[in-house]
């Protein structure tokens, strides 16, 4: 019996007919008051002895406008899954099941299969889940990311037992080549060339330097910094194995022997589920010396970043793990040549890391059944912004932007239209309406101006100005430049200028000219991919949403009635009651009005806050005359 | 070797070399502003970019090694508008004051500013405002003039070892800062000066250089404090110092000086410099010597009095003979000094031992 049966069967042994009540407790469920639920299972399970059941609080499984969610799993019966639940519901939805037999409930979400139970819809049935592959996410609000048995029942560990028992490390790395797996930091680099590359390199280098400490380094990039991105974030809270064994395996296959996990300090909750996972690993001999009793040994050092963005590039990201000021270095030398340490090094992002598992447990070729032709596999995907469903999403790649928002996010809400959809954070672009039947693959997207990135996707609806989204990206980049390189020190600082010129109706029509020509060269001269990809949200807006610009500069409006400077508060005559609502709330008395008569703002006194239309029950404050 | 070609020409250069090497041994020019022979390249001011083929956009021929057969670019419209746009960026947040400049007609960037051809400022906006940080003695910060070449930072860094700068903070904030943003002179810097022998504009300048214009002519001489034999460039102006720079061509140093070697040199056109030798009056005019301190303030024989060098070394040679004759070999010690040559001191050895006869005889550097 080999070193994994043994393991497997310990960990099944452990899982085995189990009822369990599951609390989503990753940080999005923590925030929306899972522990709350948590409490009242606890109550309620101490308040019935008849109750019998474990209780285990998972990661996100990433439908977020359900949060707090409570599932059920009793043995012989499928998984129940109830969401949006309060303290209350969760007394009662636990009574109903344990001692009255009765499933349905009003906050009842979906059932966690195939086939419908006692009137409870399957989550095939659910839009938001339906159109989803999940395959990173497998785990993700499944298992107990604090217990191992968990992963390993899973299928856990299987692939690095595979590649440690029956195949050599240059099997391994064309099994990776033949999935056609590509990084998913966002640039779409193959990720079994960049290993095949390392491998070599760490050959010569031991031949060169046969007493060295370490040959090779194995680095995860968990240094997720995209606003509004939570992917990694949501795969090292709900299933932390799959990226330690992912890292087993590279490490294996290009010969190095350490590896880092580079994770930004403002996750702290992954953070404390990475180091208790890399503790059982070790403890079950899944990491550490002689992995699974074969030859080869592997450990896994954590460590913190400090919260800078520009760290998530290669070259920033080992000077930081190396103590140095987190800034680029000019490539080559490649990492893959002279990393961390100057050894060599890879470094794959997070839910790279986390495919390979299901690659080498699955093989190349069911893997790469999905996706496109040059783009395999699923990407997860943080859906934010204007639509209904907002959550963390997986899909096949291939499909279309307008599936995932209309399918799976459910459209757009309050009956707006959609405007824009923004990939890749703040190194990406914004894509118009005209493109919603771009299929999502790393060639369209960058044919399309923007970039897969690392799976934020923002959805914009027609109240959203675009000068002003342009702006705001780039005083993201702008701050989290590092100061090295000039174009993109000063040429983001300058960009951000103009943008914040012409959202303040200062802007020149020369200044559409100026970023024309400072986008291309900021592009083309920066130093890193930070600076090269700044200026993809204004040459996407530019050439999408020029309009935008030029009604801004030329006729001193804004069309999306977003930029303060540029638009007008009024009162409309027939829908206002006189209820005197505005008048109380406006902060600085702008105004006036007898109660029951029509009050009046006075535009000069006006901040431009929005106080008074949001207050208002009658739809009667316009802006520029429209009601927003 | 490696055979590449640089704008057609064709070029060997030794391994290792970079495209940047490679253009300097075709005599084919490449602005630059953050590269320096001795430092690491470091590809921070994107001027020396190039066009090579088969490679993707515009690499920094800095911190590109040069390979077989490469075909180099180093001149196109796309260069230049690249070049022209990052000169403008720099230049958009910089001082125009370049005639009251201390950096006057020495500035790099003002060279390659002129080389790229830049004729109006068509980004305007906010520009860094800083207090000039004149804590060190010897030299100036004015990081308003800073381009964040980091060449200060790599030279404290990588040649002088003590690191006592770096960058700081982040975006437009960037700058180059001591630990806990502290004035220079509170920071570990030992004011060997490299950095503003590195510096490519007056964002470090020495103090000296303020009351002077541009040196006119330039000596090479050795630096006369240590044994060790720096080489060192005299920056004078009508006959008089101004400045001193290491000499990157002597291979003892190579550029590298010391505080005294780079700023110690205001004493060789002091007023209080003895020029020539001076000896006691009585000395030289007979008499006895005072008896007490007391005594000798008030005795005009106790006075300097300047002296030819043939008259003095002939009062030392007559009172050592003296000395010798009445107390002993062994009642003489004789020290020698680091400013002397090594065969100076070979001969003061031999003095000491065979004409005076003492092993009494040591050195400076030993104390």
């Amino acid at each position: 019996m080999s070193n994994y049966t043994a393991i497997r069967e310990w960990a099944d042994e452990k899982t085995a007919d189990k009822t369990r009540i599951v609390v989503g407790l990753g940080t999005c469920g923590i925030a929306a008051g899972g522990n709350k639920i948590l409490d009242a299972v606890e109550k309620t399970l101490a308040n019935n002895d008849a109750i019998k059941a474990d209780v285990v609080s998972v990661g996100c499984i990433g439908i977020c406008y359900k949060e707090p969610l409570l599932d059920i799993e009793i043995p012989g019966k499928p998984r129940l899954s109830y969401g949006s639940v309060t303290a209350r519901d969760t007394k009662e939805i636990l009574e109903n099941i344990f001692l009255n037999n009765k499933y349905e409930h009003k906050k009842a979400l979906a059932v966690i299969g195939d086939e419908t139970f006692e009137g409870i819809p399957s989550w095939k049935e659910i839009p938001f889940f339906a159109p989803q592959e999940r395959r990173v996410l497998r785990n993700c609000g499944f298992i107990d990311p604090e217990k191992i048995e968990e992963y390993i029942a899973n299928d856990g560990y299987a692939g690095l037992s595979r590649a440690l028992v029956e195949m050599t490390p240059a099997e391994v790395i064309d099994e990776t080549l033949d999935a056609g797996l590509r990084g998913r930091g966002g640039a779409g680099f193959p990720a079994g060339r960049k290993w095949s590359i390392a491998a070599d390199n760490i050959h010569t280098y031991k031949e060169k330097n046969p007493n060295s400490d370490a040959f090779g380094y194995v680095i995860c990039n968990a240094d997720e910094g995209d606003p509004g991105a939570f992917m990694n974030r949501s795969v090292l809270e709900g299933d932390p194995h799959s990226v330690i064994e992912g890292m087993t395996i590279a490490g294996y296959a290009i010969g190095a022997t350490y590896g880092y996990i580079y994770c930004r300090a403002e996750y702290p909750l992954a953070i404390e589920r990475l180091k208790l996972a890399i503790d059982q690993a070790r403890e079950k001999n899944l990491l550490g010396k002689n992995i699974l009793g074969t030859e080869f040994s592997f450990e896994i050092k954590l460590k913190e970043g400090a919260g800078a963005f520009v760290c998530g590039e290669e070259t920033a990201l080992i000077a930081s793990i190396e103590g140095l000021r987190g800034m680029p270095m000019p490539r080559p030398p490649y990492p893959a040549q002279a990393g961390l340490w100057e050894v060599p090094t890879i470094i794959n992002n997070v839910e790279t890391l986390n495919n390979i598992p299901v690659i080498l447990a699955k093989g190349a070729e069911v893997w790469a059944e999905k996706g496109t032709e040059k783009s395999k596999g699923t990407k997860t995907f943080a859906l934010t912004g204007k639509v209904e469903n907002t959550g963390l999403i997986e899909v096949e790649l291939g499909m279309s932007l307008r599936e995932v928002i209309y399918d799976i996010g459910g459209g757009i809400p309050d009956g707006k239209e959609f405007k824009a959809a923004q990939t890749g954070g703040p190194s990406g672009g914004c894509l118009p309406a005209s493109m919603l039947d771009l299929t999502i693959d790393y060639e369209a997207l960058a044919k399309a101006g923007s970039i897969m990135g690392s799976g934020g996707l923002v959805i914009m609806d027609t109240s959203t100005c675009m000068v002003d989204v342009a702006r705001y990206f780039l005083t993201f980049t702008q701050s989290e430049s590092c100061g090295k390189c000039v174009p993109c020190r000063l040429g983001t600082k300058r960009m951000l200028e103009i943008l914040t010129r012409i959202t303040e109706g200062k802007g020149k029509i020369e200044d559409i000219a100026l970023l024309e020509e400072l986008a291309p060269s900021i592009r083309d001269s920066s130093l890193c991919g930070l600076g090269q990809s700044a200026p993809n949200p204004v040459l996407t807006t530019l050439k999408y949403f020029r309009e935008e610009y030029e009604a801004h500069i030329l006729d001193g409006h804004c069309p999306a009635g977003q930029c303060k400077a540029l638009i007008t508060y009024t009162i409309d005559e027939v829908d206002c009651t006189g209820c005197t609502l505005c008048a109380i709330s406006c902060p600085v008395d702008a105004i006036s009005g007898a109660k029951k008569e029509l009050h009046i703002i006075d535009t000069d006194i006006c901040t431009r806050c929005d106080t008074c239309r949001q207050v208002c029950n009658f739809d009667a404050v316009l802006i520029d005359g429209n009601l927003l | 070797m490696i055979n590449l070609k640089i704008d057609n020409k064709k070029v060997e250069v030794p391994e290792g070399s970079t495209v940047l090497d490679a253009a300097r041994a075709a005599n084919v020019y490449i602005p630059t502003l953050c590269d320096d022979p001795l430092l690491e390249p470091f590809g921070a001011c994107r001027m020396c970019i190039v066009e090579i083929k088969g490679h993707r956009g515009l690499p920094t021929s800095c911190s590109t090694p040069a390979t077989e057969e490469m075909e180099v670019t180093t001149f196109s419209p796309n260069i230049e508008v690249n070049r022209r746009t990052t000169m403008n960026l720099m230049l958009s947040d910089h001082p125009l004051d370049c005639q009251h400049c201390v950096a006057n007609m020495k500035c790099d960037l003002q060279y390659v500013a002129g080389y790229v051809g830049v004729r109006e400022q068509p980004y305007e906006g906010e520009t860094r405002s800083y207090e000039k940080d004149r804590s060190n003695p010897f030299y100036v910060r004015d990081l308003e003039k800073c381009i964040l070449c980091g060449k200060c930072v790599r030279a404290c860094d990588e040649l002088q070892g003590r690191q006592a700068i770096s960058f700081g903070y982040r975006g437009f904030e960037s700058k180059i800062t001591t630990p806990f943003d502290l004035p220079m002179w509170d920071s570990t810097c030992e004011s060997c000066g490299r950095c503003v022998d590195v510096c490519p504009t007056a964002a470090l300048y020495d103090k000296s250089a303020e009351k002077n214009g541009l040196a006119m002519e330039e000596t090479r001489t050795t630096c006369p404090y240590c044994g060790v034999g720096c080489g060192l460039i005299l920056e004078t102006r009508n006959g008089k110092i101004i400045g001193v720079r290491g000499d990157r061509e002597n291979s003892v140093n190579e550029g590298h000086t010391c505080v005294k070697g780079r700023y110690g040199w205001e004493y060789v056109q002091h007023e209080d410099r003895v020029k020539k030798p001076l000896v006691r009056r009585y000395l030289l005019e007979g008499g006895s010597k005072p008896k007490s301190k007391e005594e000798s303030d008030e005795n005009p024989l106790w006075d300097w009095v300047e002296t030819s060098w043939e008259e003095a070394l002939n009062i030392t040679a007559e009172s050592l003979h003296r000395i010798k004759e009445e107390n002993g070999s062994d009642s003489i010690g004789i020290m020698t000094s680091a400013k002397c040559l090594n065969e100076e001191n070979y001969l003061m050895n031999k003095f000491a031992r065979q004409v005076v006869g003492t092993n009494s005889i040591d050195h400076c550097a030993r104390l």
